[in-house]
């Protein structure tokens, strides 16, 4: 109670606080008049306190008592001073305040008082002013009343003097117009006009007007001439022919003629260009200026064009809703027309690129070309010239594949030209020595020919390169690697080598000379080569190098190979042909040409039987440089005599005793039958296989049937018989050692022996002793 | 259908000449000359009876010498010519002669087959004429006028065509005009043919690689194939129904088919023998079935539809076809047909040099090799009713 007493002491104590004073009063005033709810409620929190002597509460008994019990008596002495202070204060207070709210009363009376006399006045005046305004609303309406007419005369005559205005304008448009005209303001003049142009049409049916649209047309009409003029002179720029196709369209110019006009212009100035590209210059050179000047100059055409007319916003009045379509249309045709002829220079000067020698200009301008139509493409999404044009690349591509293989073949020729020379040269200069350089030909021809398709390869696969942009279009990814370099580059070229191979045995074939044996040897190692490890080779290197993806079905090696062995199988059998046919027409004639019925007795083996062997061992060397030597069947070691001892022997003697015999000439035929019955056949022109033995056993049987033939178709005197039978025994001597079955010289050589004696008039052998004597002496 | 084994006649002697007797039309018979240096040669006439399968012979005695080259007059069944070969006084000469087979032959010396060396001795030829020719060297073929009447004969000797006319039942022979192969080196005729079209106006000849046809009326040369074949030509054959076309063989194992009026490619051109072929015979009905002999001794039949006077097979007139069989051999006939070898036959062991058809039976052929074998063969029956029918 004390500390509550004290704090409100504490805090109404100090007078000269004055605001916090003044809240205190005031609030109390509030709490006197139970105005302020917020006070209300602060009490009631307070109040609840009976012994709060501030609030409402508050009872004196329980404060007394409280008081009573709890404090001292000097507190309580204190308590009444402090008490009796307090009072004493808060009755001057109200006496201050209840003064003051009195003047307040006082002066707030004095106002209202004075108030009420102004009222009055105001009253007073206000009724005047409403007088007054009806007197001006009445006044108002009578001037209004008065005026109407002449307000409807003055609009009609500002309507007139626009009316006029815009007659001046009409009036003066033809002079307007010119000077227009003259001062080359075009757009100026077109917007003048149009705007004129609609009334003009309205009001043509009037005589002036008419004149006047007259002469704005003819105006205009030689204003769309001066247009047209300027559109028609090449030297206006870009710009300025985009606005003169303005203008001109705005003139209600056809946008048809317009567009063929503008696309003329273009037209004979790319034609210009075209006919600048010159064939002279190189391929690069010629593509480069065709891209620079041609194609950059139509896509600039394109272009602006496009502006023009395609893209151009549509104006309702002006153009009809298909002038995009129709411009299209004549671009295209437009486009396509150039295109074509620039094509067709393109493609006459890619056919002039003959020499195979650099093939990367040739790809490179290609691709340049590409590149640049691709641009083209961009502009003008629909149109078929880049797809020409790709078709032009591939189109040179497959005629520069058809041009390496051309270089192919003719540098095969060539090189089999320089063979056959290298052949034919030694032999001249230092005789025998010729055939000792037939493996070095061989394998030089074969490493050339095998560098030329590799850098016929490399060059090809310029084509492919990742860096070209057409390289990856489909053709150039699947037919080119597979149909063009493939069949028609590598394939055609091993089949050319065949067929060529195989016309030496054509050609040569009737009359022999004409192909060196030599070379039909070496081609058959050659073709031999190719079969066994070459084609398969190059094919390899083919696919890896271009990743041949077999779309379409493509040759096989086995087929190429088997080609090439059928080629070499038939040089061989050519080579055996030829070499046995120059041996068999020494012998033939050597038989044709003697009369062997006065011969005289044989004192040497005749020069054609050495001549013989000398061709024959020599064929043997040369065959022997290219194929390896084949098997042949063991014989003794005293070959050459055992065989001999067949004619002299027993064989010989049971086989001409039946001609001395005049009365059983059956028996002769019998035995031959018989022995023939158990010999194999013969087949003297037959395949041969690829070795020496077999060659020489080819060549040697040849020879010897042509010997056989010959001696039936002669008749013989003793010496004749005897002749032939040294002659037979020297080759006896020498030739079964080439053969793979002596045997068959054996049979052959006593054919010969048997049929002279037949053919001989006397018969009277010579004695094998005297034979051997002439053989080893000769 | 079996087709009949061949049928093999041996001769004593070693053989080179053969002719079918073109004057019989009825039997099938072939005429044979020998070749014996040391013995009387002779003509062994041989009768084959087709349907028996058996062979008779005659022989007839050809005394000259060797014959090199028979051939039967076209008019006379008696009569024939040969090339044979004189030794005298060592030296060979080879002269041409016409000769006539003596009257009784067929009667009297008929022999069984089994008893080849009958007791009496066989008879002479009677000797017509000689193609007398000793200026102008050794004959080598005698060729009759095709389809004459026996009176016409031409020779060839040396380089020299010569035209025989023969008078007086052929007893007497007169160079009637001649043409002689001038160039360079020497040059001989190896063979000929006297071609059947144009009136018998016209001869080929083969000499070296070249084979020439002359005009008869003017002996003058009328074309040449210079290198017909790559080695020598052998032997010539016109195709009895086409008259430009003219088959030859030769050395390079070939035979070539020419359009004479194009020479500078043969028509078609074969390559199945492995040695030379001597003789080459167009069938004289069926010109597609070309036989051909060579010394790899072999006998090839050919079927060169392609190139025949019948390319489209055996053309059937509607009106003969009345039934239904016909209709479907017809059917087959229209396949189309292709050139084909029909056939070898390796019956001879020795190297073949004459071949011919048979005059009579144009289905049936003779070969004769040099071990004097002559084989009698036939078309096989299918192809022999794929073109009859």
């Amino acid at each position: 109670m004390d500390g509550d007493i004290c704090a409100t002491d504490t805090a109404t104590t100090p007078p000269d606080s004055d605001p916090a004073r003044k809240r205190r009063v005031h609030g109390m005033l509030k709490l006197y008049y139970g105005l302020n709810e917020e006070g209300k409620t602060v009490d009631q929190a307070e109040s609840m306190n009976p012994c709060d002597i501030n609030g409402t509460h508050f009872d004196p008994e329980v404060y007394l008592n409280k008081l009573r019990r709890e404090c001292s008596l000097g507190e309580l002495m204190d308590q009444e001073s402090c008490m009796v202070k307090q009072i004493r204060s808060l009755d001057s207070d109200m006496q201050t305040l209840v003064y003051e709210n009195y003047n307040k009363f006082i002066s707030a009376t004095d106002t209202i008082r004075k108030m009420k006399n102004d009222f009055k006045k105001m009253e007073d005046e206000m009724d005047c002013l409403s007088t007054n305004m009806a007197a001006i609303t009445e006044f108002s309406a009578h001037i209004s009343g008065t005026l109407q007419d002449q307000h409807a005369q003055i609009t009609k005559l500002s309507g007139v003097h626009t009316l006029l205005r815009k007659l001046q304008f009409l009036f003066e448009l033809p002079a307007r117009l010119n000077k227009c005209l003259e001062l080359q303001a075009y757009s100026q003049a077109v917007s003048s006009h149009r705007r004129a142009r609609c009334v003009l049409q309205q009001y043509s049916h009037m005589p002036s007007f008419r004149g006047i649209q007259d002469d704005c047309h003819a105006i205009m009409d030689k204003l769309a001439q001066e247009l047209r003029q300027k559109f028609r002179d090449g030297g206006s720029s870009a710009e300025d022919l985009s606005e003169c196709v303005e203008l001109l369209l705005q003139l209600d110019e056809p946008a048809e003629e317009l567009c063929d006009k503008f696309l003329s212009h273009a037209q004979s100035r790319l034609e210009a260009n075209l006919r600048g590209l010159e064939a002279e210059t190189d391929i690069l050179e010629f593509i480069d200026r065709g891209c620079n000047e041609f194609v950059s100059s139509l896509c600039l055409v394109i272009a602006s064009y496009q502006e023009l007319f395609v893209n151009r916003p549509q104006e309702g009045n002006l153009a009809s809703k298909d002038i995009p379509h129709m411009a299209i249309g004549k671009l295209h045709a437009f486009v396509d027309a150039l295109a074509t002829c620039y094509f067709s220079l393109v493609e006459r000067r890619i056919q002039e690129e003959k020499s195979v020698g650099d093939n990367s200009l040739l790809v490179r301008a290609l691709d340049r070309f590409h590149r640049r139509l691709q641009a083209v493409a961009k502009l003008l999404p629909g149109s078929a010239v880049p797809s020409q044009g790709t078709e032009i690349v591939v189109r040179a591509a497959r005629e520069r594949i058809k041009q390496y293989l051309a270089a192919l073949q003719s540098f095969y020729l060539d090189s089999l030209r320089d063979v056959r020379q290298a052949l034919a040269a030694p032999r001249l200069a230092t005789g025998k020595d010729a055939p000792a350089s037939l493996p070095e030909l061989l394998s030089s021809l074969s490493a050339s020919i095998l560098n030329q398709i590799k850098s016929v390869l490399a060059s090809v696969h310029l084509f492919t390169a990742k860096d070209i942009t057409f390289s990856n279009k489909p053709y150039f990814k699947g037919e080119f690697c597979s149909q063009g370099v493939r069949e028609s580059l590598v394939v055609n070229f091993i089949k050319f080598v065949c067929q060529s191979s195989r016309q030496f045995c054509e050609s040569a074939g009737d009359r022999g000379g004409s192909t060196p044996p030599a070379l039909l040897l070496l081609l058959s190692r050659l073709c031999l080569d190719y079969e066994t490890s070459t084609i398969t080779y190059i094919l390899t290197l083919t696919d890896e190098q271009f990743l041949v993806q077999h779309h379409s079905p493509v040759t096989a090696v086995a087929a190429l190979c088997g080609e090439a062995r059928g080629a070499a199988q038939k040089l061989l059998n050519h080579y055996v042909k030829v070499q046995g046919l120059i041996i068999s027409q020494m012998l033939r004639k050597s038989v044709e040409t003697r009369d062997w019925v006065n011969t005289i007795e044989p004192r040497n083996v005749r020069a054609v039987m050495k001549r013989v062997v000398e061709d024959t061992t020599s064929i043997d060397v040369q065959v022997g440089l290219l194929y390896e030597e084949g098997v042949r069947k063991a014989h003794s070691s005293d070959s050459s005599k055992r065989t001999f001892s067949v004619y002299s022997g027993s064989r010989q003697q049971t086989r001409y005793a039946p001609s001395y015999a005049p009365s059983a000439p059956m028996d002769t035929n019998l035995l031959s039958n018989i022995h023939k019955l158990f010999s194999e056949r013969i087949d003297i022109f037959s395949p041969v296989e690829f070795n020496k033995v077999s060659v020489l056993t080819g060549i040697i049987k040849i020879s010897l049937k042509t010997f056989l033939e010959c001696v039936r178709l002669r008749t013989f005197g003793r010496y004749g018989l005897q002749q032939i039978q040294v002659d037979c025994n020297y080759l006896q001597m020498y030739l079964w050692r080439f053969v793979s079955d002596e045997n068959l010289v054996h049979f052959l050589l006593d054919e010969i022996v048997g049929s002279t004696a037949h053919r001989c008039l006397d018969p009277a052998p010579m004695e094998q002793s005297v034979i051997e004597v002439i053989c080893e002496r000769g | 259908m079996e087709d009949d084994a061949p049928v093999i006649y041996g001769l004593e002697f070693q053989a080179r000449a053969l002719t079918s007797q073109t004057a019989e039309s009825d039997a099938i018979r072939f005429l044979v000359g020998t070749q014996s240096l040391k013995f009387d040669n002779q003509i062994h006439i041989i009768d084959f009876d087709d349907e028996n399968n058996i062979i008779s012979k005659s022989v007839l005695l050809h005394q000259a010498g060797e014959i090199w080259h028979i051939s039967a007059s076209p008019a006379d069944k008696a009569v024939l010519s040969t090339c044979y070969n004189k030794t005298s006084e060592s030296r060979v000469v080879t002269c041409g002669a016409v000769w006539s087979m003596p009257p009784e032959w067929e009667s009297g010396s008929h022999e069984s087959p089994d008893d080849p060396h009958n007791s009496h001795n066989p008879q002479n030829l009677e000797l017509l004429c000689h193609l007398d020719n000793s200026a102008h060297g050794n004959a080598s073929s005698v060729l009759w006028e095709p389809m004459g009447d026996g009176k016409r004969v031409i020779s060839l000797a040396d380089n020299h065509a010569l035209l025989w006319d023969l008078t007086e039942s052929s007893t007497q022979a007169t160079i009637s005009s001649s043409a002689t192969l001038e160039g360079k080196g020497q040059l001989k005729f190896t063979s000929g043919k006297w071609s059947p079209h144009h009136n018998c106006t016209q001869l080929a000849t083969a000499n070296d690689t070249a084979i020439r046809g002359w005009d008869l009326r003017t002996m003058s040369q009328i074309y040449c194939i210079e290198n017909a074949h790559g080695q020598l030509v052998r032997d010539l054959d016109f195709n009895p129904n086409k008259q430009y076309y003219l088959a030859s063989c030769g050395d390079d194992c070939k035979v070539k088919f020419w359009d004479v009026r194009n020479i500078n490619e043969p028509v078609k051109s074969l390559e199945e023998h492995s040695h030379w072929v001597w003789s080459v015979r167009y069938n004289h009905s069926h010109d597609q079935l070309v036989l051909t002999g060579s010394s790899d001794s072999r006998v090839i039949l050919s079927n060169m539809v392609s190139i025949s006077s019948e390319p489209f097979g055996h053309l059937v007139d509607d009106d003969d076809l009345s039934d239904g069989e016909d209709n479907h051999q017809d059917e087959k006939s229209k396949e189309p047909l292709q050139d084909s070898i029909i056939s070898t036959y390796e019956e001879h062991e020795d190297s073949v040099y004459a071949v011919e058809w048979s005059s009579a039976d144009p289905w049936l052929f003779a070969s004769l090799s040099y071990d004097g074998r002559l084989v009698i063969n036939r078309v096989p029956r299918a192809l022999k009713y794929h073109i009859l029918l």
